[in-house]
């Protein structure tokens, strides 16, 4: 890749997006040997609220560490789609949960969307892995970083006994959104 | 032979700054009697205090001496403590200090239950300042900030501690001066936060403003209201109406936060 | 052998930090944005025989931190704004006894509870002017996560070799991001220890100047007995009101740092050398400013970045000789002028100083610096 390349996860407090961009911003700095700043930011509360993980990857060293022109945006849910999409660049991804999202913004977007929360509560089993869900499809529309290095990282984050349950959310995520995006 | 109070004195510290007729030596000259009874190391001893009258104490004392900031003792003691388990630590100062602003440290040190021994000097006011009321000054009591009567209610400041869950609390007072070194050496031997109160009096500051005409006045009254808690069990409520219990008032055995926290070290370095 | 890499964030640095540098014991307080400084100490510190105490309030912290370093240990705290203004009573209280202890205090929003979550550059006039009375300050103000590990391990050093509290500010965005970092083996960076008595017991004192401005500084428990007290006080410890004793014992307080500024002070030029236009910043700022920089030198204009890393002391001899060669300096910070004041302060009005202040818990973006160069004619 040539130069920097932003990314921002959004959605509800709670729904592990934080933990989404750090396994992504690892993946690239741990695994792919390039670099990447994460930050995020919430507001008092811990859980419900819009919540933003935001995460640069540049094959060279990274000095500001927020979105400045935001080239690829997922939102799970309809307040952090309409809080966070001002800045998604002409042309840029936008991953969208298709149950919970119901009005895109407007302008000339790569929009993908799939029902990612239900996948990950009736297809993967746990609602607890919609962020793992939506990182695999991010790794792929975005392909800033390697599959085999994101799912280290996941791998790397995850406890012992939920292994085979994030995989199985990682690898769904990544294939529906090659489907989708068609 | 007279008792040698020399050896923990610290050499040219003396003489204090307390007034004529102020208990704070009583009391002071009780610790160095209770220390050599349990033939205390003076630099392996940690003496703490505040700011007040009562917390110039430590100046005087040849140990390891902190004097700190206003309510602080508890709280300093606590560091030096936990990071030196083997030392003793022992923390004085006055009812001020110790319930008003060290409240919140106070009562969270015997929550605790962290093995140190706080002697709090109860003169009922601030005297250093000059005496303004204190959270232990009799409801209607003169200070100069009660010019027409303290409106106030007072701690009583051994149910604090046994409130805050302190495993030994006893009560002294200046007047009986040989009980003092028996508390506080049992208070030291005690293995958790201890606490003696001693009820002393500030002529300067509290006696000329409450209608006490001597210094003798005030101790009598010391030795009026005392009752021992094992003579209080045969009195009735009418008579125990305005005494108050001295000896020791609760001992119980729980564990000790160094203890307790040496178990953290343990149980960390097992699952490394 | 590789050494270890992990992608950390910066406030958890800032504890790997302290415990390369030997930290032993730590007393906080729980308070948002710093407290993952203190949730990683409460699981790394007993692993090496550490100890870790989350005490009642911030008050008690700072008091603890004091007792538990006079043992002789080396000490770290963490805290936030809120916490620094209540800390401030017994960090006046670790200046004037000399104990040697770190504050790391990671800045959000003020006065008062302001705003938890959201950064900030604030608190730096706080950590010179926020306890009462004369004294000395150092503050070190790291921007990036690798940088969080070593300014920590550096005011370490600065604390033991100078016995007083040396802070560490990180801004929030600098705590919470997250960024590679390569931990250094044991003895590539420097750790200093503190220096105590070269003499027996009964012949030490606490603030013996025959040893320089720097008195030795035994430990409690050690078979050294001396008396601590915060009020002003004589070479033995002991407090006196001696006109001449209490006048030259505040004055080598403050010139213990003034006449060791060369060794303390740190910054960071990049292409300040035949810069027109230089932009003074610090913390998430100063990488605003790089960015802003890099861009301004693609279209021709002569920019260049001055990265404060230590606040205080402040580099106001340097500023000053660049303020004849620039024809600007730009100031961004998350505040509403602190840095920008200072730097007036020392360039004797050589070059206008254009200030950008944001509070309200977004960063300063390169775009705005960008703009602000275009003022500077």
């Amino acid at each position: 890749m040539a130069g920097r390349y932003e990314i921002r996860f959004s959605g509800a407090g709670g729904q592990g997006l934080i933990l989404a961009g750090v396994i992504m911003a690892e993946a690239a700095s741990i695994y792919d040997g390039i670099q990447a700043v994460q930050s995020q930011s919430y507001g008092p509360e811990a859980r419900g609220g819009a919540s933003k993980s935001e995460v640069i990857i540049s094959d060279g060293p990274i000095d500001y560490p927020k979105v400045t022109k935001c080239d690829a945006l997922l939102a799970l849910t309809q307040e952090a789609c309409d809080k966070y999409s001002h800045d998604l660049k002409e042309g840029g991804v936008l991953l969208i949960d298709s149950d919970l999202v119901l009005r895109e913004p407007p302008g000339n977007f790569k929009v993908t969307k799939f029902n990612i929360t239900n996948t990950a509560k009736n297809e993967v089993g746990r609602e607890i892995v919609t962020n793992i869900v939506a990182l695999g499809a991010m790794v792929a529309l975005t392909g800033v970083v390697t599959k085999e290095s994101a799912e280290k990282a996941v791998l790397s984050r995850v406890p012992e006994a939920f292994i085979d349950l994030n995989k199985k959310a990682f690898q769904l995520g990544y294939e529906k959104a090659m489907a989708a995006k068609g | 032979m007279a008792f040698d109070y020399d050896k923990y004195i610290r050499p040219g510290k003396l003489p204090h700054i307390w007034c004529p007729g102020c208990g704070h030596g009583i009391v002071m000259k009780g610790l160095i009697r209770a220390m050599d009874s349990l033939n205390m190391k003076k630099e392996e001893t940690a003496i703490v205090s505040g700011i007040g009258c009562a917390s110039r104490l430590p100046g005087y004392m040849d140990c390891c001496t902190l004097h700190t900031a206003h309510g602080r003792a508890a709280a300093f003691a606590t560091g030096v403590k936990m990071a030196k388990p083997e030392m003793n630590v022992i923390l004085v100062g006055g009812d001020g200090d110790g319930t008003a602003i060290g409240g919140n440290h106070f009562i969270h040190a015997c929550r605790r239950n962290i093995d140190m021994t706080y002697i709090i000097m109860n003169n009922y006011i601030y005297g250093m300042t000059g005496g303004q009321f204190s959270p232990c000054t009799p409801t209607g009591a003169k200070a100069s900030t009660t010019p027409y009567g303290n409106p106030d209610p007072g701690f009583d400041i051994a149910k604090l501690a046994i409130g805050a869950g302190a495993t030994f609390v006893a009560r002294g007072t200046a007047y009986h001066a040989t009980q003092i070194d028996k508390l506080i050496a049992e208070a030291i031997q005690h293995k958790g936060f201890s606490v003696v109160e001693i009820l002393d009096d500030c002529p300067t500051t509290y006696g000329r403003r409450n209608k006490y005409r001597s210094v003798v006045e005030m101790m009598n009254r010391l030795k009026e209201v005392a009752v021992p808690v094992k003579a209080a069990e045969k009195m009735t409520a009418e008579q125990l109406e305005g005494k108050v219990l001295t000896g020791v008032l609760h001992k119980v055995e729980q564990p000790e936060y160094c203890e307790q926290y040496a178990k953290v070290l343990q149980r960390a370095q097992a699952a490394k | 052998m590789a050494k270890k890499v992990a992608f950390l964030q910066g406030n958890e640095a800032a504890a790997h930090g302290a415990l390369y540098a030997g930290c032993k014991f730590f007393a906080g307080y729980p308070i948002t944005p710093s407290t993952e400084v203190a949730e990683v100490m409460s699981a790394e510190l007993p692993k090496v025989g550490g100890k870790f105490i989350q005490m009642e309030d911030e008050i008690g912290a700072m008091a603890a931190l004091i007792g538990a370093s006079l043992t002789g240990l080396k000490v770290l705290t963490s805290t936030s704004g809120p916490g620094l203004s209540l800390k401030q009573e017994n960090i006046g209280y670790a200046c004037i006894t000399e104990v040697p202890c770190v504050i790391v205090n990671v800045m959000r929003g003020g006065p008062s509870t302001g705003m938890p979550t959201g950064p900030s550059q604030s608190d730096v006039m706080c950590a010179k002017w926020g306890t009462h009375g004369d004294h000395a300050a150092i503050c070190l103000v790291p921007a990036s996560v690798q940088e969080l590990f070593e300014e920590t391990v550096r005011a370490f050093n600065i604390a033991e070799k100078y016995r007083m509290p040396v802070m560490v500010m990180p801004d929030e965005i600098v705590g919470h991001m997250r960024e590679r970092i390569v931990f250094p083996e044991p003895g590539e960076i420097e750790v200093i220890e503190r220096t105590g008595p070269s003499v027996p017991p009964e012949q030490y004192k606490p603030y013996d100047t025959s040893y320089g401005d720097v008195p030795p500084l035994a430990a409690f428990g050690s078979g050294y007995k001396f008396h601590v007290t915060g009020l002003n006080k004589m070479q033995d410890g002991f407090p006196t009101t001696k006109a001449e004793i209490v006048q030259a014992e505040e004055e080598r307080q403050v010139r213990k740092v003034e006449a060791n500024k060369a060794d303390i002070m740190k910054w960071e030029e990049y292409l300040c050398d035949d810069a027109e236009v230089i932009v003074v910043a610090f913390g998430s700022t100063s990488r605003s400013a790089r960015f802003a920089v890099d861009e301004a030198r693609k279209n021709g204009i002569k920019a260049g970045l001055f990265r404060l890393i230590t606040f205080w002391p402040f580099p106001e001899e340097r500023l000053l000789e660049l303020s004849k060669q620039v024809k600007g300096f730009i100031t961004p910070e998350m505040n509403l002028g602190m840095c920008t004041g200072v730097v007036k302060g020392c360039i004797e009005g050589n070059a206008p100083v254009l200030g950008i202040f944001r509070v309200d818990g977004e960063p300063v973006n390169p775009g705005q610096i960008l703009d602000k160069m275009k003022e500077v004619k």
